[in-house]
Protein backbone atom coordinates (compact mmCIF):
# COMPACT_ATOMS: atom_id res chain seq x y z
CA UNK A 1 0.00 0.00 0.00
CA UNK A 2 2.73 2.49 -0.90
CA UNK A 3 0.27 4.88 -2.56
CA UNK A 4 -1.54 5.29 0.71
CA UNK A 5 1.73 6.00 2.54
CA UNK A 6 2.76 8.64 -0.03
CA UNK A 7 -0.71 10.19 0.24
CA UNK A 8 -0.50 10.31 4.02
CA UNK A 9 2.92 11.95 3.96
CA UNK A 10 1.82 14.47 1.31
CA UNK A 11 -1.23 15.34 3.41
CA UNK A 12 0.96 15.83 6.46
CA UNK A 13 3.44 18.04 4.57
CA UNK A 14 0.70 20.27 3.16
CA UNK A 15 -0.95 20.51 6.58
CA UNK A 16 2.37 21.65 8.06
CA UNK A 17 2.95 24.23 5.30
CA UNK A 18 -0.58 25.59 5.68
CA UNK A 19 -0.42 25.72 9.46
CA UNK A 20 2.98 27.44 9.25
CA UNK A 21 1.71 30.20 6.95
CA UNK A 22 -1.41 30.73 9.06
CA UNK A 23 0.82 31.00 12.15
CA UNK A 24 2.97 33.63 10.40
CA UNK A 25 -0.21 35.54 9.54
CA UNK A 26 -1.25 35.55 13.20
CA UNK A 27 2.24 36.64 14.31
CA UNK A 28 2.10 39.51 11.81
CA UNK A 29 -1.32 40.56 13.08
CA UNK A 30 0.02 40.71 16.63
CA UNK A 31 3.41 42.23 15.82
CA UNK A 32 2.70 45.18 13.52
CA UNK A 33 1.60 48.33 15.31
CA UNK A 34 -0.19 50.29 12.59
CA UNK A 35 -3.63 49.24 11.26
CA UNK A 36 -2.61 49.48 7.58
CA UNK A 37 0.46 47.24 7.91
CA UNK A 38 -1.51 44.94 10.18
CA UNK A 39 -3.94 44.44 7.31
CA UNK A 40 -1.20 42.88 5.17
CA UNK A 41 -0.39 39.88 7.32
CA UNK A 42 -3.74 38.04 7.56
CA UNK A 43 -5.12 38.85 4.11
CA UNK A 44 -2.00 37.63 2.34
CA UNK A 45 -0.44 34.88 4.27
CA UNK A 46 -3.95 33.51 4.72
CA UNK A 47 -4.36 32.80 1.00
CA UNK A 48 -1.47 30.36 0.74
CA UNK A 49 -2.05 29.08 4.28
CA UNK A 50 -5.66 28.12 3.66
CA UNK A 51 -4.79 27.04 0.09
CA UNK A 52 -2.27 24.51 1.41
CA UNK A 53 -4.77 23.22 4.00
CA UNK A 54 -7.35 22.71 1.24
CA UNK A 55 -4.80 20.89 -0.96
CA UNK A 56 -4.12 18.62 2.02
CA UNK A 57 -7.86 17.97 2.25
CA UNK A 58 -8.05 17.03 -1.46
CA UNK A 59 -5.08 14.64 -1.18
CA UNK A 60 -6.56 13.10 1.97
CA UNK A 61 -9.90 12.47 0.30
CA UNK A 62 -8.04 10.81 -2.61
CA UNK A 63 -6.07 8.48 -0.35
CA UNK A 64 -9.32 7.45 1.34
CA UNK A 65 -10.69 6.63 -2.13
CA UNK A 66 -13.54 9.13 -1.84
CA UNK A 67 -12.34 12.00 -4.00
CA UNK A 68 -13.73 15.49 -3.42
CA UNK A 69 -13.37 18.73 -5.38
CA UNK A 70 -15.36 21.08 -3.16
CA UNK A 71 -12.06 22.52 -1.95
CA UNK A 72 -11.41 24.07 -5.38
CA UNK A 73 -14.67 26.00 -5.05
CA UNK A 74 -13.82 27.12 -1.52
CA UNK A 75 -10.46 28.36 -2.81
CA UNK A 76 -12.05 30.19 -5.75
CA UNK A 77 -14.66 31.93 -3.58
CA UNK A 78 -12.00 32.83 -1.01
CA UNK A 79 -9.80 34.40 -3.70
CA UNK A 80 -12.72 36.41 -5.03
CA UNK A 81 -13.93 37.71 -1.65
CA UNK A 82 -10.65 38.29 0.21
CA UNK A 83 -9.67 41.48 -1.73
CA UNK A 84 -13.10 43.02 -1.06
CA UNK A 85 -12.89 42.74 2.73
CA UNK A 86 -9.30 44.06 2.63
CA UNK A 87 -10.51 46.96 0.48
CA UNK A 88 -13.24 47.85 2.99
CA UNK A 89 -10.85 47.72 5.95
CA UNK A 90 -8.41 49.98 4.07
CA UNK A 91 -11.16 52.52 3.36
CA UNK A 92 -12.23 52.53 7.00
CA UNK A 93 -8.60 53.18 7.98
CA UNK A 94 -8.43 56.14 5.57
CA UNK A 95 -11.64 57.62 7.02
CA UNK A 96 -10.61 57.13 10.64
CA UNK A 97 -7.20 58.68 9.95
CA UNK A 98 -5.43 55.81 11.69
CA UNK A 99 -2.82 55.71 8.92
CA UNK A 100 -0.76 58.24 7.00
CA UNK A 101 -2.92 60.42 4.76
CA UNK A 102 -2.74 58.97 1.24
CA UNK A 103 -1.18 61.16 -1.48
CA UNK A 104 -3.42 62.92 -4.00
CA UNK A 105 -4.14 61.07 -7.25
CA UNK A 106 -2.19 62.31 -10.28
CA UNK A 107 -4.93 62.88 -12.80
CA UNK A 108 -8.18 63.16 -10.80
CA UNK A 109 -9.39 65.37 -7.97
CA UNK A 110 -9.64 63.00 -5.06
CA UNK A 111 -10.07 59.37 -4.01
CA UNK A 112 -13.53 57.88 -4.48
CA UNK A 113 -14.03 57.21 -0.78
CA UNK A 114 -13.15 60.80 0.22
CA UNK A 115 -15.34 62.36 -2.44
CA UNK A 116 -18.13 64.51 -0.96
CA UNK A 117 -21.39 64.69 -2.87
CA UNK A 118 -22.18 67.98 -4.61
CA UNK A 119 -24.18 70.40 -2.49
CA UNK A 120 -27.06 70.54 -4.96
CA UNK A 121 -27.43 66.78 -4.90
CA UNK A 122 -27.21 66.76 -1.12
CA UNK A 123 -29.98 69.36 -0.82
CA UNK A 124 -32.46 67.68 -3.13
CA UNK B 1 -29.35 32.85 -35.79
CA UNK B 2 -26.94 35.37 -34.34
CA UNK B 3 -29.80 37.05 -32.48
CA UNK B 4 -31.05 33.75 -31.10
CA UNK B 5 -27.52 33.06 -29.89
CA UNK B 6 -27.39 36.54 -28.32
CA UNK B 7 -30.72 35.95 -26.59
CA UNK B 8 -29.83 32.50 -25.30
CA UNK B 9 -26.22 33.18 -24.33
CA UNK B 10 -25.70 36.84 -23.47
CA UNK B 11 -22.59 35.90 -21.46
CA UNK B 12 -21.11 32.65 -22.81
CA UNK B 13 -18.23 32.56 -20.32
CA UNK B 14 -20.63 33.06 -17.40
CA UNK B 15 -22.66 30.10 -18.69
CA UNK B 16 -19.53 27.95 -18.84
CA UNK B 17 -18.44 29.10 -15.36
CA UNK B 18 -21.85 28.36 -13.82
CA UNK B 19 -21.88 24.87 -15.38
CA UNK B 20 -18.41 24.15 -13.96
CA UNK B 21 -19.41 25.47 -10.50
CA UNK B 22 -22.52 23.28 -10.56
CA UNK B 23 -20.51 20.16 -11.42
CA UNK B 24 -17.98 20.96 -8.68
CA UNK B 25 -20.78 21.54 -6.16
CA UNK B 26 -22.32 18.15 -7.00
CA UNK B 27 -18.89 16.56 -6.70
CA UNK B 28 -19.54 14.10 -9.52
CA UNK B 29 -19.12 14.38 -13.26
CA UNK B 30 -21.80 12.72 -15.34
CA UNK B 31 -23.69 13.64 -18.52
CA UNK B 32 -26.85 14.43 -16.54
CA UNK B 33 -25.00 16.81 -14.24
CA UNK B 34 -23.33 18.55 -17.19
CA UNK B 35 -26.67 19.04 -18.95
CA UNK B 36 -28.32 20.38 -15.79
CA UNK B 37 -25.33 22.68 -15.21
CA UNK B 38 -25.65 24.09 -18.73
CA UNK B 39 -29.42 24.60 -18.22
CA UNK B 40 -28.67 26.56 -15.03
CA UNK B 41 -25.93 28.41 -16.89
CA UNK B 42 -28.49 29.56 -19.47
CA UNK B 43 -31.31 30.41 -17.03
CA UNK B 44 -29.28 32.35 -14.43
CA UNK B 45 -27.59 34.83 -16.84
CA UNK B 46 -30.99 35.49 -18.46
CA UNK B 47 -32.67 36.14 -15.10
CA UNK B 48 -29.89 38.42 -13.91
CA UNK B 49 -29.22 40.14 -17.25
CA UNK B 50 -30.50 43.46 -15.82
CA UNK B 51 -27.37 43.65 -13.66
CA UNK B 52 -25.02 42.75 -16.52
CA UNK B 53 -25.86 45.40 -19.11
CA UNK B 54 -22.50 45.32 -20.89
CA UNK B 55 -20.41 42.44 -22.04
CA UNK B 56 -16.66 43.04 -22.22
CA UNK B 57 -16.25 43.29 -25.98
CA UNK B 58 -13.37 40.86 -26.04
CA UNK B 59 -12.06 38.39 -23.55
CA UNK B 60 -9.17 36.09 -24.41
CA UNK B 61 -9.51 32.87 -22.46
CA UNK B 62 -6.05 31.51 -23.26
CA UNK B 63 -4.29 34.72 -22.17
CA UNK B 64 -6.49 34.66 -19.06
CA UNK B 65 -5.29 31.13 -18.24
CA UNK B 66 -1.62 32.08 -18.50
CA UNK B 67 -2.31 35.22 -16.46
CA UNK B 68 -3.90 33.09 -13.70
CA UNK B 69 -0.87 30.81 -13.62
CA UNK B 70 1.50 33.80 -13.32
CA UNK B 71 -0.62 35.26 -10.50
CA UNK B 72 -0.74 31.92 -8.65
CA UNK B 73 3.04 31.62 -8.86
CA UNK B 74 3.48 35.24 -7.71
CA UNK B 75 1.15 34.64 -4.75
CA UNK B 76 3.27 31.71 -3.56
CA UNK B 77 6.63 33.50 -4.05
CA UNK B 78 5.45 36.75 -2.51
CA UNK B 79 3.85 34.92 0.42
CA UNK B 80 7.26 33.55 1.33
CA UNK B 81 8.75 37.07 1.06
CA UNK B 82 6.04 38.55 3.29
CA UNK B 83 6.41 35.71 5.79
CA UNK B 84 10.13 36.55 5.90
CA UNK B 85 9.40 40.28 6.40
CA UNK B 86 6.92 39.47 9.19
CA UNK B 87 9.41 37.26 10.99
CA UNK B 88 12.65 39.17 10.43
CA UNK B 89 12.08 42.93 9.99
CA UNK B 90 11.52 44.82 13.27
CA UNK B 91 8.69 47.33 13.38
CA UNK B 92 11.05 50.32 13.59
CA UNK B 93 12.78 49.37 10.31
CA UNK B 94 9.57 48.68 8.39
CA UNK B 95 8.96 51.13 5.53
CA UNK B 96 5.30 51.09 4.56
CA UNK B 97 4.26 53.48 1.80
CA UNK B 98 1.27 54.70 -0.17
CA UNK B 99 1.73 54.32 -3.91
CA UNK B 100 -0.39 55.85 -6.68
CA UNK B 101 -0.67 53.67 -9.78
CA UNK B 102 -1.83 55.61 -12.87
CA UNK B 103 -4.21 53.38 -14.82
CA UNK B 104 -4.26 52.80 -18.57
CA UNK B 105 -7.14 50.32 -18.26
CA UNK B 106 -10.64 51.67 -18.77
CA UNK B 107 -12.96 48.65 -18.55
CA UNK B 108 -14.41 48.25 -15.03
CA UNK B 109 -13.96 44.46 -15.19
CA UNK B 110 -10.27 44.86 -15.97
CA UNK B 111 -9.73 47.41 -13.17
CA UNK B 112 -11.53 45.11 -10.71
CA UNK B 113 -9.28 42.23 -11.70
CA UNK B 114 -6.17 44.39 -11.38
CA UNK B 115 -7.23 45.57 -7.89
CA UNK B 116 -7.99 42.01 -6.84
CA UNK B 117 -4.64 40.78 -8.14
CA UNK B 118 -2.79 43.55 -6.29
CA UNK B 119 -4.52 42.65 -3.03
CA UNK B 120 -3.96 38.90 -3.45
CA UNK B 121 -0.24 39.23 -4.14
CA UNK B 122 1.28 39.76 -0.72
CA UNK B 123 2.99 42.99 0.23
CA UNK B 124 0.49 45.22 -1.57
CA UNK B 125 -3.15 46.11 -0.85
CA UNK B 126 -5.26 48.10 -3.28
CA UNK B 127 -7.11 50.62 -1.12
CA UNK B 128 -9.09 52.91 -3.37
CA UNK B 129 -9.81 54.19 -6.85
CA UNK B 130 -9.80 57.88 -7.73
CA UNK B 131 -13.17 59.51 -8.35
CA UNK B 132 -12.94 59.38 -12.15
CA UNK B 133 -11.18 56.02 -12.20
CA UNK B 134 -7.79 57.07 -13.54
CA UNK B 135 -5.58 56.09 -10.58
CA UNK B 136 -5.42 53.29 -8.07
CA UNK B 137 -4.27 53.80 -4.48
CA UNK B 138 -2.05 50.97 -3.27
CA UNK B 139 -0.51 50.40 0.14
CA UNK B 140 2.88 48.66 0.21
CA UNK B 141 4.04 46.80 3.30
CA UNK B 142 7.80 47.24 2.97
CA UNK B 143 9.69 48.94 0.17
CA UNK B 144 12.79 51.02 -0.37
CA UNK B 145 11.76 52.20 -3.81
CA UNK B 146 8.02 52.90 -4.31
CA UNK B 147 8.50 53.72 -8.01
CA UNK B 148 9.75 50.21 -8.77
CA UNK B 149 6.55 48.79 -7.23
CA UNK B 150 4.44 50.92 -9.60
CA UNK B 151 6.62 49.84 -12.50
CA UNK B 152 6.23 46.17 -11.61
CA UNK B 153 2.44 46.39 -11.27
CA UNK B 154 2.17 48.17 -14.61
CA UNK B 155 4.44 45.85 -16.61
CA UNK B 156 3.64 42.54 -14.95
CA UNK B 157 -0.14 42.75 -14.47
CA UNK B 158 -1.64 45.75 -16.20
CA UNK B 159 0.02 45.09 -19.55
CA UNK B 160 -1.27 41.51 -19.55
CA UNK B 161 -4.78 42.56 -18.52
CA UNK B 162 -4.79 45.06 -21.36
CA UNK B 163 -4.12 42.20 -23.78
CA UNK B 164 -6.88 40.07 -22.23
CA UNK B 165 -9.51 42.82 -22.48
CA UNK B 166 -8.06 44.45 -25.60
Amino acid sequence: MSGEIIGTYATAIFLLIGAGFVAVGVIGLLKFNDPMTRLHAPTKVGTVGIGALLVASIIHSYTLGDSSYHELLILAFLFVTAPISANFIAKVNIHLGTCETPPQPDRDDTWATLETPDEEIAKS
Amino acid sequence: MARAYQWLLPHPFLTLLLAIVWILLQNEFSAGMAVFGIILGIIIPRMTSIWWPDTPNSFRLRKMASYSLIVMWDIVVANIQVAWIVLSVPNSKLKPAWVVVPLDLVQPEAITMLAGTITLTPGTVSADLSDKGHSLLVHVLHTDDPDSVVEEIKTRYEARLKEIFA
